[in-house]
């Protein structure tokens, strides 16, 4: 990482600022009022509409192999959502992926 | 119902979160030794997870700041995976928001995924709770978990140092990612946020500063809603 380390503490207080601004918001700041459906709807997808965007390159393109398609890393980030799916079991699914891992890496490398 | 005093809430919070250890610890170790490897310190992944506790969104900003993101475009994309928790402050209001300003802003820093559910399902079960029995079960919730996401994050920091690259941890985000999302797919709905935002994001893949992952992600949540309602039915 290129960041130095202003950089990095003024990401580390501004996502603190931030996060607590988002947390206080209706408890501290809006009060209780009912808010519209829409709006409701759309923060119920956030997680689901951010995380997989931010993790797809990284799977099909990892830094490690340079951007080249490794598929070590490819097969057990299949393991890993199979399991995260079958099992709803964040744990489950993270072991069995890294286990996948070292296995393929094992096998292939 | 019995009759129960603020201190045997806090109590029965404190134990109705000790599975959710299992789960909380796992995760800050896994920060810890990420952040490390990613080449933050041990003061500023403290800082981190001290200030932000928040997994998910901790572990997006650490990986845009090491793809050298420009620091507005890690804000923006990191407290979007938090928004979810604007959700949370509204739906705990009704039963928290007659507290003391100063009680309700330490709600506010203790509100994560954990708190947030235990606290909800409990305030609902129970609705004759008076609010100071409310915020003892809440907070008896993160005198737990709270110091656990710490401590752990701590040991991770720490061991962090010690893991040759040959574990291949830079996988350790990704898969942590996807086994957090898998789980939460629950509907078409998700379904269709998730696929759009992860063809959106190798799409635009090429944009600068980051921008391609929140067109993806705005899109990719206007379809989630948009199925959900064509679907005429709201996700659990």
């Amino acid at each position: 990482m290129s960041m130095s380390s202003v950089e990095i503490w003024t990401v580390i207080v501004g996502l603190g600022i931030g996060t607590f601004l988002i947390r206080f918001s209706f408890l501290g700041l809006v009060g209780d009022r009912p808010l519209p459906a829409w709006l409701l709807r759309v923060l119920r997808y956030t997680p689901v509409a951010v995380l997989p965007g931010l993790v797809a390159p990284l799977v099909l393109w990892p830094q490690a192999t340079d951007g080249v398609t490794d598929p070590a890393r490819l097969v057990a980030a299949v393991a890993t959502v199979v399991l995260g799916v079958a099992t709803r079991n964040t744990l489950i699914a993270i072991i069995g992926g890294a286990l996948t891992l070292y296995a393929m890496l094992w096998l292939v490398g | 119902m019995t009759r129960s005093n603020p201190k045997s809430l806090a109590l029965r919070g404190f134990y109705d979160g000790t599975p959710f250890v299992l789960v909380v610890v796992p995760f800050a170790l896994l920060f810890g030794v990420v952040a490390t490897e990613a080449g933050l310190n041990v003061a500023e992944t403290m800082g981190m997870s001290i200030l932000v506790i928040a997994g998910a969104a901790q572990f997006a900003a650490l990986q845009q700041m090491v793809a050298d993101t420009p620091l507005v475009m890690i804000l923006i994309t990191a407290l979007a995976v938090n928004l979810r928790m604007a959700m949370y402050s509204a739906s705990l209001t009704p039963w928290l928001g007659k507290a003391p300003l100063w009680k309700r802003a330490v709600a506010a820093y203790l509100m994560v995924d954990q708190s947030y559910m235990l606290g909800h399902a409990k305030f609902e079960r129970e609705p004759d709770l008076t609010l100071s029995q409310r915020l003892s079960y809440y907070f008896g919730i993160m005198t737990l978990i709270a110091p656990v996401w710490y401590a752990a994050s701590y040991v991770g920091a720490l061991a962090g140092k010690a893991i040759p690259p040959e574990f291949a941890l830079d996988f350790a985000v990704p898969i942590t990612f996807l086994a957090m999302i898998a789980p939460m797919v629950k509907s078409l709905a998700h379904l269709a946020a998730a696929v759009t935002s992860v063809v959106l994001a190798l799409l635009f893949a090429g944009l600068p500063y980051g921008t391609g992952l929140l067109v993806a992600a705005a899109c990719a949540m206007a379809v989630g809603a948009g199925v959900e309602v064509a679907m005429g039915r709201r996700a659990p």
